[in-house]
């Protein structure tokens, strides 16, 4: 069942592997200066590895602007984004993963009645205007320095050749690796709040739920590139063959950095700890990123270059796109509750009650809830606003806000031996879970404080209470 | 990843083609200056020279178009490079053309116009010597390919000039026409190795203008 509900999320991989893998090796393989099956190596290699190390950034802010909790909504989020790259691609549009995805969680946030933080929506809108800019702008200062090179230093036409093409594949390594980090977020990331895995450790590091998705997405983005990108690569390679292999150099340098600016935390950070603001972290479309880069040469070599209805259709596109894959998955997820019966979306509730006031001091958290006591709310955005102004430290409210949360968890023996047989539980946690089975838990925090009483875990501080609550969160997936 | 080791032999072997067709000039006029001082075995070996000369550069040509299009080198200029060395191979071919004319027959040239041949030999040999020093050029330093082109189109006009000179004596003496029209074609001859490089010259001001990224 999680297969088939992946698996809308996988054609969107392999779309993506298909045809944004040819904005990084197109004008390389189309022109011959790298081989195709070279570059959909290097390629395939670089998107797993960028996906898996740096992915989280940017999916965490789309988890952000709706977190998709259930694994039926995920399914029909990313197949509404899927369909309407297809329909648009169908029309000649030029269309973003980026932007359909966004489209439709909100169409998800509309359904499920989640508040739309318009505060996220329009730093992801606002990124989707500065990532050609930025991107025209990096390429336009790319090709002076590169012109000034090739143009002033005596190097010979067979060395710039060379220089080129370990360029090309260099470059071309660092865009898939930026690809894979910044948009693994639009193929993955409505599944991560919903997805059941479990931490594995390879030894040397650990692979979270969250990155073992990264990784089967990356995969279906391989797939894509080994596929079907040969010939999305020679039409892109014959359409920007026009630059000379120089300056496609700059062309996919440019876009490189721009998708790497827009997924890299420890980036992000570095300009924060400069004192500048935070970049934020958003899958950007990396077509228009390329789209951009060209107008930026075309503006260093002359204004006449610029083809302006070019630019019309992006502007077109990122109003269009956003708009169908809204429609599209509101329509979906009505069919999909209403005619199949699947949960789409999980309603969330959450109270502060006496026992969890008492819970929370109890842990040593310094947050004393209590003039809060007894509220409920029903959107999460309420209620950490609330515990905020308390404890005033943002990851502790966050943690604070989701253990109270209502799960109304019933287990049952024949659930647990399922699980086990399943290979999803260790014998050690059926035999734990086995003791549970005659309790109800409505809040979350009350499965927390009976599996760590079982555990014989002690609650003390937010770091200890942090960790347990993530390993608990798998199991809330697993049993659900 | 062959390509990479590949470019020093091929640039090698670009370069020894310039030697060649530089070398087969500077042959060709001594050939030519042997044949009017009437050294018979000086010339003889000036011909043999030229001719293997000739013959080399069709091999270096020949093995850097298999390269090139063996390792898919250079794709954005590699139409234009064969072009480049086909054209380059034209001088030395039409050089020992000549000079085996002049060998096969012996053309009987009043003395009075030995000196403008050898002139107008001489002019051509240095609109081809400008040609090879542009092409050079146009491999490693795009920048100054203009000066050496600005200079084959001088001394392709100064040898027309000269050409038409001499063409107009030869025809102003009493000489049989039969014999008039003998020299003429060898004036011809030797000035056209001047316009086969302002034909290279015309190439490659366009092909370097392509070059400037």
């Amino acid at each position: 069942m999680l297969l088939f509900f992946l698996s809308s999320g996988l054609f969107l991989g392999w779309s993506l592997g298909a045809n944004d893998a040819a904005n990084v090796f197109g004008t390389a393989v189309g022109s011959k200066m790298v081989r195709f099956k070279t570059a959909a190596i290097i390629a395939s290699l670089f998107v797993i590895l960028g996906a898996v190390i740096s992915g989280a950034g940017a999916s965490h802010t789309l988890g952000k602007l709706g977190a998709v909790n259930a694994l039926g909504g995920s399914f029909m989020v990313a197949l509404a984004a899927g369909y309407s790259v297809y329909v648009m691609t169908k029309y000649e549009l030029p269309v973003s993963t980026s932007q359909a995805i966004v489209g439709a969680i909100v169409g998800w946030n509309f359904f499920s009645g989640y508040v739309t933080d318009y505060k996220i929506l329009s730093k992801i809108v606002s990124t989707w205007v500065i990532c050609p800019v930025l991107s025209a702008v990096f390429a336009a200062i790319l090709y002076l320095i590169l012109r000034a090179v090739f143009n002033n230093m005596k190097i010979h036409l067979l060395k710039i050749d060379s220089f080129t093409r370990i360029g090309l594949i260099f470059v071309g390594a660092f865009g898939s690796y930026s690809l894979g980090a910044n948009n693994i977020a639009n193929v993955m990331g409505v599944f991560v709040p919903s997805v059941p895995f479990r931490e594995i450790d390879l030894g040397f590091m650990v692979l979270s739920g969250a990155q073992q998705l990264f990784l089967i997405g990356g995969i279906a983005i391989s797939f894509g590139i080994f596929t079907y990108s040969y010939k999305v690569m020679k039409t892109v390679g014959g359409e920007l063959l026009k630059l000379s292999p120089q300056a496609a150099l700059v062309v996919v340098l440019a876009e490189a950095m721009v998708l790497f600016v827009f997924a890299s935390q420890s980036l992000s950070d570095f300009v924060k700890s400069l004192g500048l603001p935070a970049i934020p972290l958003v899958p950007v479309s990396s077509s228009q990123a390329v789209v951009g880069a060209i107008i930026g040469i075309g503006l260093v070599r002359g204004w006449r270059n610029i083809r302006f209805n070019v630019m019309g259709k992006i502007a077109v596109g990122w109003i269009a796109t956003p708009i169908v894959a809204c429609l599209l998955s509101f329509i979906g997820l009505f069919i999909l509750q209403n005619v199949f019966g699947i949960v789409v979306a999980k309603r969330a509730f959450y109270k502060v009650d006496k026992d969890f006031v008492k819970f929370v001091s109890a842990t040593g958290l310094k947050a004393d809830l209590s003039p809060i006591e007894g509220k409920e709310f029903n959107r999460f955005k309420d209620l950490y606003d609330k515990v905020f102004a308390i404890t005033g430290d943002k990851e502790a409210s966050l943690l604070i806000g989701s253990l109270c949360e209502e799960i109304n968890l019933k287990l049952s023996s024949h659930k647990i031996e399922n699980l086990y047989l399943k290979g999803l539980l260790t014998k050690e946690e059926k035999s734990l879970f086995l003791k549970l089975t005659d309790k109800d838990f409505r809040f979350r925090y009350q499965f927390l404080v009976e599996y760590c009483r079982l555990k014989k875990c002690k609650l003390n501080g937010f770091n200890k209470l942090a960790q347990v609550n993530k390993k608990i969160d798998i199991y809330l997936k697993l049993f659900e | 990843m062959k390509a990479l080791f590949n470019s020093k032999k091929l640039e090698n072997q670009i370069d020894q083609f310039l030697d060649s067709v530089s070398q087969g000039l500077i042959v060709f006029l001594s050939g030519v200056k042997s044949y009017f001082e009437e050294d018979k075995a000086e010339f003889e070996h000036y011909l043999k020279e030229i001719s293997k000369l000739e013959a080399e550069a069709d091999k270096l040509r020949r093995a850097i178009e298999n390269d090139l299009y063996t390792f898919s080198l250079i794709p954005e200029n590699r139409g234009d490079v064969l072009a480049l060395l086909e054209h380059l191979d034209n001088v030395i071919d039409t050089s020992k053309e000549t000079l085996h004319q002049f060998d096969v027959e012996v053309p009987d040239i009043p003395l009075e116009f030995a000196e403008k041949f050898v002139k107008l030999a001489e002019l051509s040999c240095n609109a081809g010597e400008e040609i090879v020093l542009a092409a050079r050029a146009f491999f490693k330093d795009i920048k100054s390919v203009r000066d050496h082109v600005h200079k084959v189109y001088f001394f392709e006009k100064e040898a027309d000039r000269l050409g038409n000179h001499l063409k107009k004596d030869i025809f102003r003496t009493d000489m049989k026409l039969s014999r008039k029209i003998h020299l003429r074609y060898f004036a011809t001859h030797v000035e056209k190795i001047s316009d086969d490089a302002e034909d290279v010259a015309d190439r490659l001001s366009i092909y370097t203008i392509k070059r400037m990224i």
